[in-house]
């Protein structure tokens, strides 16, 4: 059974000592939409990343993730469960090469242990030579194919951003979570990261996208929430969410006329 | 001259080259013991000391090298491995089981003392690390000294003594065989049975290192979070690394208590370990070849010196002036500073290693 949504996050509440950094957050995510979490600095978004991930447990509140609950589940189980994400500061393994990061994102869905490795079975060397040819596939599937020998601290910013983008598609997620992945970018750029998010999604998988990029939030996300101090502050179609005067007032501080 | 070069170029580019260069080493490597025992068996000994070392350093490179968790009590686990051999093959309890039944135990035994210390210590990271390492360690050794009361298992600091040597069939390792007119004594047997477990330690030590599971060790060292969020369970996989070093520890102990016939806990103290890490550091972290060449000149500089120093000095002075004890620390220390200032990534360092450092460098 198949509901539409994909991930409901209810009532979640989040304090660092006195600052809270999300109160009682409650949004939805439909299967194969392409949802965005915008606002200010500091509004809280990356901590809903993290409470989302499993870097942080929230206070209160609670998420479902197809139809199971991810709350207290370690980060490593949450991504079992299906969950990629990228980071905000780019967080590759900077000593391995750009194929080896895209390898290391097979991990989560592939078996061999100590033993096989060591005994070097039929079975483990199928299933390395299976790890390859796939992360192999996912860095042309990203456009950085060429790159696949370079280590990955050597790459272009963007190309980074891509790379963590195929490192996050190799654990074969049903939601990919990504913080701010056209900061930095130039508009060349962001345009082809735009039409790589759109063939993601048309491939099956359902985005969650933090941006400060306002343009590329509005023209891309089906739908967006907007937090400000760790409040939603309005959702909907960007069009509708762009006019909105609490919107506006957090974006520009103070009231309009 | 040049003509030599060429025809070295040429026979470097053959075919068959690589199997040439293994097939010699082969042959060196299996004759070298009669050649040492030619110069003093005392040599023999010294060799089959220094591939115990480079057991120690192979397993020791798994924990640091590979997964970059800092290890200051590996000796600990060398010392689990020795005393399950000694206890049950001595007549300290009476037990005489042979060998081929106590390796594998000393093993498991070690690994399970590996989870014991990495259980507790998943969260804590280098220096942390260092320190709780360093404190098992000494635990450990604590313990051997004095779990003498009120029952009599380790026997204290009088160690246990009379141990059985490895027997196959009927060929006895503490005693001398002749066989098509060559005398094989009992360290040339140990020093070809040592070969064969340290070319397994080598092949154990590649396939990990070119797996899902090396991999993973290699990313939680880069970076955790991230390596988590890819869904890597560091715990395990940590866990894992803690007792795949530690069981080479534990087989190296094992052999270890054979070849002495006698141990104690003072063969155990806490500069043993830092004389690994030294071995796995300065041969160069994460390479497997690299950490055996540190572990082989580690063990044979000091005894090296220890031959030559005293003979020199009373040549030249007519009276020993400065002990070698003295002059091996002296050297050794100075080998790390030089090292640490011109090759920090060791002598023979991992590609990726020598990359980190030359980050270090440009940044």
């Amino acid at each position: 059974m198949q509901t539409a949504q994909l991930l409901e996050i209810r009532n979640i509440e989040k304090r660092f000592g006195g600052l809270t950094a999300l109160a009682d957050v409650s949004l939805t995510i439909k299967r194969n939409e392409i949802y965005g979490l915008i606002g200010p600095n500091g509004a809280g978004k990356t901590t809903l990343f993290n409470v989302l991930t499993g870097l942080y447990v929230p206070d209160r509140g609670e998420f479902e993730f197809d139809g199971a609950s991810l709350v207290g589940l370690k980060p490593y189980r949450v991504a079992e469960s299906g969950i990629a994400r990228t980071f905000q500061n780019i967080r590759l393994f900077g000593n391995m090469t750009a194929m080896e990061n895209v390898m290391v994102g097979r991990h989560v869905r592939t078996h061999a242990g100590a033993i096989g490795a060591i005994l070097r079975t039929r079975r483990t060397r199928d299933e390395e030579a299976a790890i390859r040819s796939r992360s192999g596939e996912l860095l042309g599937y990203v456009g950085i194919g060429q790159l696949a020998g370079a280590l990955s601290r050597n790459l272009s910013y963007g190309d980074q951003r891509r790379l963590e983008i195929a490192r996050a598609l190799a654990t074969e997620p049903k939601l990919l979570a990504l913080d701010e992945p056209a900061a930095g970018m130039n508009a060349t750029e962001t345009a082809e990261l735009r039409r790589l998010l759109v063939k993601i999604r048309d491939d099956g998988v359902t985005i969650l996208l933090i941006e400060h990029d306002v343009k590329l939030v509005m023209g891309l996300c089906d739908r967006v929430a907007v937090l400000d101090y760790g409040r939603k502050i309005a959702e909907g179609e960007p069009a509708r969410v762009q006019k909105d005067p609490e919107v506006v007032r957090a974006y520009l501080g103070g009231a309009l006329p | 001259m040049g003509d030599w070069i060429e025809r070295l170029e040429k026979l470097r580019s053959h075919r068959a080259a690589p199997w040439m260069g293994i097939a010699l080493i082969v042959v060196t490597l299996m004759i070298l013991p009669f050649a040492l025992a030619s110069v003093g068996t005392a040599w023999v000994r010294i060799t089959n000391l220094a591939i115990l070392f480079a057991l120690l350093s192979l397993g020791l490179n798994i924990v640091v090298g590979f997964a970059g968790l800092l290890d200051l009590g590996y000796i600990a686990f060398y010392a689990v491995g020795a005393y399950c051999y000694a206890l049950l093959a001595s007549p300290h309890f009476g037990l005489h089981l042979p060998f081929w039944i106590i390796l594998p135990i000393g093993a498991a035994v070690a690994c399970v003392f590996g989870v014991l210390l990495g259980a507790p210590t998943l969260k804590l990271r280098g220096d942390y690390l260092a320190i709780v390492t360093l404190g098992f360690g000494e635990i450990v050794r604590v313990f051997l000294n004095n779990l003498s009361q009120p029952v009599n298992i380790t026997n204290g600091p009088q160690g246990v003594t009379l141990i059985d040597p490895f027997r196959i069939g009927k060929i006895d390792f503490s005693r001398t065989d002749n066989l098509l007119g060559l005398a094989f004594s009992g360290p040339i047997k140990y020093y070809y049975l040592l070969l064969v477990v340290l070319v397994v330690a080598i092949v154990i030590n590649l396939r990990l290192q070119n797996s899902r599971l090396g991999r993973a060790w290699v990313a939680i060292r880069e970076d955790e979070i991230a390596a988590q969020a890819m869904g890597i369970n560091t715990r395990n996989v940590k866990l894992l690394a803690f007792a795949m070093g530690a069981s080479f520890g534990g087989v190296a102990g094992g052999i270890f208590a054979a070849t002495q016939g006698f141990i104690s806990p003072e063969s155990f103290v806490f500069v043993e370990s830092i004389m690994v890490l030294s071995m796995v550091v300065l041969g160069g972290m994460g390479n497997v070849w690299g950490v055996i060449l540190g572990a082989i000149l580690l063990s044979f500089v000091p005894e090296i010196l220890r031959y030559t120093v005293e003979p020199a000095q009373k040549a030249l002075f007519g009276r020993l002036l400065i002990e070698p004890e003295v002059i091996r620390m002296l050297l050794f220390g100075l080998a790390l500073v030089l090292m640490m200032l011109y090759r920090p990534a060791g002598l023979w360092p991992s590609k990726r290693r020598k990359r980190e450092f030359s980050e270090a460098d440009h940044s």
